[in-house]
């Protein structure tokens, strides 16, 4: 690395005020700046921070959109899930491998381009998605590929997109109309009582600094809100039990790490009601004495920053931001925003913690809890997009028209983000106590085969369950569902699924970085019709193990789409059997294909 | 200071315990063996391997990082909890390259006496044979990564007891491995053999050159009495 690149290393270093907690913003603009983290880099930042290359490395290796070596300018990362490969993202990766003469995973010889596969980037209802450095491009088909590449090698066309991470970048005045299909259809297709009469962005909190901060933590008890997440957990004991935690400083912080896949609905509340998202915050940073709220975005959405940025401008313009909210001497709150940089695992709130400061997004093990000790170890209420949205209307409207909604104990409505095979994709709010059913009947599935609700991490509904109903006591969930109709692979969904762990996993524990390998192989012998039965009993002891023994939710849920498609399914897997007593995990062919590589025969007893 | 003690039970075994202390450090301390890999009582807990996962209070922990606290039961010694255990012993030996018959640890190897404890007899899931190389840079000290199991012992040994940070992490997932703080091996670090990591490792992935057989096999810390012996012997007034 020459000086040049060590001085603007170092000067974005100093742009963090050289702080360790930021790490993981220093090295976004550098990989913004540069394509890569040199090992020159590496050295600059360390010496400035005082820490350890290994520290550094330890992160920066972690994060799917960091990169030590040279990539491509253009990074198109084609987005991999169930739902894009039946809509035609692999026809669309083959149009691109022949475009640009390069396969997946590698880098053009004039390193113009690199093409990969990169986990659902919350697109699903209008897959095939790319990502192209932070533009997302939507609905594409192999016809639209020339073009694009056509437009992206154009002199001049880094311009127009998106940065990915987006910093400062001022000039980008809606520039994506000039690149094919770079639009994002709104996906709203029905708001319920939470997403419609919106008056006006100042009520939630007006209503709010009408009570005390007790007072406010009180009615979001009385409302029932429980986090919507999927996990459910109470939000008026969480923010009581953030307040009361002694610390120096108390935080907010909004989960939009978004990544399960299927799932939109925060990109929607995100990017059409952001200011209802800010309201929650800001009431959140009033009831429990915060001055400080961050909110955690996924780097798929970079493209969301600079108009995210507009919003929190505009509110500190008004007086929601800043000194004296509100015209209420001593509330003092602001939001940060911290972009995420390609890991599922963020989501999962410790390692959202980890990541926010700056380190590899590897889960704390609990207690202590994030309300005792979360961000910087001081007492942090950590709450889902959807549940600031909702505390803002509780505060607007009272707590008793939220929980007239719903059932007794999940009141309200929750945001569904439904993708696959039904005519009216997109988002749908519904009051808790829907039937799987009603909601099938609402986005046009008549003849789904089966919904995976909550994303790979959850289960795998057959039919039989149609019945069940979204709600904390019966099927709980985060929102995603996935349709999938007749004559779709249920098997070969479930080993997408495997893949999809193996790839996100993080490392840290035994069950869950081994574990997911091996069931994913596991599957992929049953998929080849090469299991036997002994094979299939051994995996399901696998995936239990693995469910027990993981340290997070990651591991703890991995195992579901193989789970519980073997429970529903059976006469698939019993399909699938070998009817071989034993068979081999590798065939004979591919256990000798080194040696036969080194004598350079093939060998003698050909295929088995 | 007067720590406060209290009780919980482990397989119907009462035990005292004093405030601060994990569940893993109170039943060191009663003498009751809790299988346990990446634990070390010398070190932060990191909590990598799960083997000394327990079901405390009906709910599955890893003891090393769970507070004990009064009341507490505990099961540890189960059918399913040593199934459960052995298959992460499992998942280990395939992941990595483990050939106990000729690796320098033998009889003195945390994994492997593990195994031999939990009934382990051949893996029932596939070896991984992941291709990685030593690390022979060291004049004094050579890091074979075939054997890592990712424990972490080694990088908190190093940042909080030889304050050096020589240890880190590198990747994710299946392709996590362990990095040294430079370029150009374990030889251009400030490692030294004196260091507190380099004595901490359950297997033999940092193993000090020329020592290794100072020891013969036979006669080593496992081929006398199976592991966790040493703590089951703390017990008194031991039920027979």
């Amino acid at each position: 690395m020459d000086g040049n690149a060590d001085s603007s290393v170092e000067a974005i270093v100093r742009e963090f005020h050289a702080d360790r907690g930021r790490l993981l913003d220093v090295v976004e603009q550098v990989q913004h700046r540069f394509g890569r983290i040199s090992d020159g880099a590496i050295q600059v930042i360390s010496t400035l921070l005082g820490i350890h290359r290994v520290e550094i490395e330890d992160m920066v290796s972690f994060y799917a959109f960091f990169n030590r070596e040279p990539r491509g300018r253009f990074r198109i990362r084609l987005s991999k899930t169930p739902i894009s490969i039946m809509k035609g993202a692999k026809e669309v990766a083959l149009a691109f491998e022949k475009a640009l003469g390069v396969s997946l995973g590698e880098t053009s010889t004039d390193g113009a381009f690199t093409l990969e596969w990169t986990s659902d980037i919350g697109m699903a209802d209008q897959e095939p998605a790319a990502l192209i450095n932070g533009t997302v491009l939507t609905a594409l088909s192999p016809a639209d590929v020339p073009h694009i590449v056509a437009a992206l090698r154009e002199p001049g066309s880094d311009g127009r997109l998106h940065a990915s991470p987006q910093h400062a970048s001022p000039q980008h005045a809606r520039p994506e109309a000039t690149l094919p299909k770079a639009t994002i259809r709104s996906s709203l297709v029905k708001a319920g009582p939470l997403l419609s009469g919106l008056s006006g962005r100042t009520d939630g909190i007006r209503a709010a600094l009408a009570f005390s901060p007790d007072k406010v933590i009180e009615e979001i008890t009385k409302s029932k809100l429980r986090g919507r997440g999927g996990a459910g957990f109470p939000t008026g004991m969480k923010w009581r039990f953030t307040r009361k935690a002694i610390g120096e400083d108390h935080y907010v912080v909004c989960n939009a790490d978004e990544g399960e896949p299927g799932t939109f609905k925060d990109r929607v509340l995100l990017s059409e009601f952001p200011d209802l998202v800010f309201d929650g915050m800001t009431i959140g940073g009033y009831a429990l004495g915060a001055r400080h709220g961050l909110l955690y975005l996924r780097g798929e959405y970079a493209y969301m920053w600079d108009a995210l940025q507009e919003v929190l401008k505009n509110r500190r313009r008004f007086g929601l931001l800043g000194q004296n909210i509100g015209g209420r001497k001593g509330f003092d709150f602001d939001i940060r925003i911290q972009l995420g940089a390609g890991a599922y695992i963020c989501g999962e709130e410790s390692a959202l913690l980890e990541s926010l400061e700056g380190k590899r997004g590897a889960p704390r093990d609990r207690p202590p809890f994030p309300t005792e000790r979360g961000y910087l170890r001081q007492p942090t209420a950590i709450d889902n997009v959807e549940t600031f949205a909702c505390a803002a209307r509780i505060m607007e409207k009272g707590a008793a028209w939220f929980a007239g909604f719903g059932t007794a104990q999940s009141t309200g409505t929750k945001l569904m983000s439904v993708s696959g095979d039904c005519a009216r994709p997109g988002v749908y709010e519904a009051p808790f106590g829907i039937t799987l059913n009603e909601l099938l009947d609402m986005v046009g599935a008549p003849n789904a085969q089966y919904v995976q609700v909550s994303g790979p991490s959850g289960q795998s509904i057959a039919p039989k369950d149609f019945g069940r109903r979204i709600a904390y006591e019966d099927m709980s969930t985060g929102g995603s569902m996935m349709v999938f109709g007749p004559g779709r692979d249920v098997l070969e969904i479930a080993l997408q699924f495997a893949d999809f762990f193996v790839a996100e996993s993080c490392g840290w524990c035994t069950p869950c970085r081994v574990g997911t390998t091996l069931l994913k192989q596991g599957m992929e012998k049953i998929v080849a019709g090469r299991a036997t039965l002994a094979d299939i009993a051994e995996m399901e002891s696998l995936g239990n193990t693995v469910m027990r023994m993981s340290r997070c939710g990651l591991g703890q849920t991995a195992p579901n789409p193989i789970l519980t498609t073997m429970r529903n399914f059976p006469e698939l897997y019993e399909a699938k059997l070998a009817s071989a007593p034993f068979t081999s995990r590798v065939t004979l062919h591919d256990a000798l294909r080194e040696a036969v590589a080194v004598q350079g025969r093939e060998s003698a007893t050909g295929e088995t | 200071m007067n720590a406060a003690t209290f009780r919980f039970t482990i397989d119907g075994i009462d035990v005292e315990a004093t405030d601060g202390q994990s569940v893993i450090e109170a039943c060191d301390a009663a003498g009751i063996y809790i299988p346990r890999l990446c634990y070390h009582p010398d070190l932060k807990t990191s909590g990598t391997c799960r083997v000394c996962t327990c079901k405390i209070n009906g709910r599955n922990s890893a003891a090393c990082v769970t507070p004990a606290a009064h009341g507490m039961v505990i099961e540890n010694d189960t059918l399913q909890l040593t199934g459960d255990r052995r298959a992460i012993i499992e998942m280990l030996f395939v992941e990595g390259n483990h050939p106990c018959p000729y690796c320098v640890a033998s009889g003195d190897c945390e994994l492997q006496a593990l195994g031999y404890r939990l009934g382990m007899v051949a893996p029932q899931q596939p070896y991984q044979s992941p291709v990685r190389k030593i690390d022979a840079t060291h004049p004094d000290i050579y890091l074979d990564h075939d054997r890592c199991i990712l424990c972490a012992r080694c990088i908190d040994a190093s940042q909080m007891e030889d304050g050096k940070t020589v240890f880190g992490f590198e990747g994710r997932g299946i392709a996590m491995r362990l990095n040294v703080d430079s370029k150009g091996g374990l030889g251009d670090t400030q490692m030294a053999a004196i260091d507190k990591a380099a004595s901490v490792c359950p297997v033999a992935c940092i193993v000090i050159k020329r020592n290794s057989y100072r020891v013969p096999n036979g006669s080593r810390r496992f081929d006398k009495s199976p592991i966790g012996s040493d703590i089951e012997a703390r017990r008194t007034g031991r039920k027979s």
